[in-house]
């Protein structure tokens, strides 16, 4: 019988934080980029008490996990994990993962699931960052089929100078699809 | 010829087990009235099922170069002792089938004795202890098991409604060995007078799992002229099963 979530509250900077914690890969690793975004809530107002967790393979689709035997590229955590600022802003430096293995042998396009946490969220929210770059994987992906079209958008990273944008809406307009995992 | 021959094919990797759903009424609802924050930070689109594939059957494996000598005793992380009571809190990480976790990172933060939490973010008028900063990290051992010494955190006002009191309670972090059981909670102390008036133990729906989330005394590992004992298991998701190879349903 599993214990239920409780919201982190509104000190989780206590401890959850680490100084690594944006930095899926190091710094000055060749091909990485910085993906940058705001939180914001349902008035449209910045979430500076939330943590964006990031989680992924690496540029070959592979996981650093037991159940993958592949794993992963030598030094690659496929973790990050970033506090929000005053702004609502967060980020993280990684490299862009592969494509990854799916159900019935489909691919799934390459993808970052993400989760949330903050005062307010009784239990975290998850979402994923696909990559308009991607665009003949994303029209095959499994998972972006079973989102309504006109809200596909929304799990799309934003081109822009050193890497991408990916905000999250936690409600209302433009409201972020969010996962049931 | 196949394009995606190598040494490990897709078709081993698509059919990894998933993770089971916790029974309704186990985890709170994301829109919970009576705790005011959720108001305007709840989805209001339903959630879109995410089927279990291999980015949610595994998750990050955090190992030891995290964790500092002290960082499971928080009474021991300044030159002085913080004030309160003494309590060691223990327990073991599980998953669904009653399987340890082990090796996993376990992170826990807290309010001091008077309830006071260090952060900026605290306008709550109890004194900070400063020999306590409230942050502790371990890692579950080859049994699941974890233990922290640190004080029993106070009850402290908020101002989510009249006189509002949120019970005694250690912030817990756990993740598991997947994605999908990324789980973060409170562990609360037995009897607190203050149950019955906190929207965030509340929005629990099942009674019976909210009693999950209250430690138990432990006089076991109450140690004479130290400590208080508590007890705290956390347990996590449980897998499928694996799926049967059945070849003679197969048409080959």
């Amino acid at each position: 019988m599993s214990t239920p979530s409780q919201t982190v509250g509104p000190f989780l900077s206590i401890v959850l934080p680490w100084e690594d914690g944006p930095f899926v890969v190091p710094d000055g690793t060749p091909g990485a980029v910085w993906i940058r975004g705001v939180v914001t809530d349902g008035a449209g107002e910045p979430i500076p008490d939330g943590l964006v967790e990031t989680w992924q393979a690496d540029p070959q689709g592979r996981f650093d996990h037991p159940d993958d035997p592949r794993g992963a590229a030598p030094g690659f955590r496929g973790f990050g994990r970033c506090p929000t600022d005053p702004e609502g802003n967060y980020a993280i430096l990684t490299q862009l993962p592969g494509a990854i293995p799916g159900q019935n042998g489909v691919r799934q396009a390459p993808h970052i699931n993400v989760s949330v946490l903050a005062r307010g969220l009784l239990h975290r929210v998850v979402t994923r960052i696909y990559f308009p770059d991607n665009a003949e994987a994303n029209a095959a992906d499994p998972v972006l089929a079973t989102v309504p079209e006109e809200r596909r958008g929304t799990l799309l990273a934003e081109p822009v100078d050193g890497g991408y944008r990916f905000d999250v809406r936690l409600q209302g307009e433009g409201e972020t699809v969010f996962f049931d995992v | 010829m196949n394009p995606s021959k190598t040494a490990t094919p897709d078709t081993a990797l698509s059919e990894l087990p998933g993770y089971r759903n916790d029974p309704d009424g186990t985890h709170p609802s994301l829109n919970f009235a009576d705790y005011k924050s959720t108001r305007l930070r709840h989805p209001k689109q339903p959630l879109v099922l995410l089927p279990h594939m291999l980015t949610e059957v595994t998750g990050p494996v955090l190992g030891e170069g995290r964790i500092g000598e002290l960082d499971n005793d928080l009474t021991r992380q300044h030159a002085g002792e913080p004030q309160g009571q003494r309590i060691i809190v223990h327990g073991r990480l599980l998953d669904g089938d009653g399987r340890p976790v082990p090796n996993s990172l376990v992170e826990i933060w807290q309010a001091n004795a008077g309830g006071r939490y260090r952060h900026t973010g605290d306008r709550w008028p109890s004194p900070l202890d400063p020999n306590f900063d409230g942050a502790g990290r371990t890692l579950t051992d080859s049994d699941g098991r974890y233990e922290f010494t640190t004080i029993k955190p106070g009850a402290y006002p908020w101002g989510n409604h009249d006189n509002a009191w949120r019970p005694a309670h250690i912030h817990f972090s756990v993740f598991g060995r997947a994605f999908t059981q990324r789980l973060v909670t409170q562990m609360y102390f037995p009897d607190d007078p203050l149950f019955f008036q906190d929207p965030i133990f509340n929005s629990v729906p099942d009674p019976a799992a909210r009693q999950r989330m209250i430690s138990r005394f432990d006089m076991d590992r109450t140690t004479d002229h130290w400590a208080l004992g508590f007890e705290f298991d956390i347990v996590l998701r449980g897998r499928e099963a694996t799926p049967f190879e059945n070849d003679e349903d197969e048409d080959e």
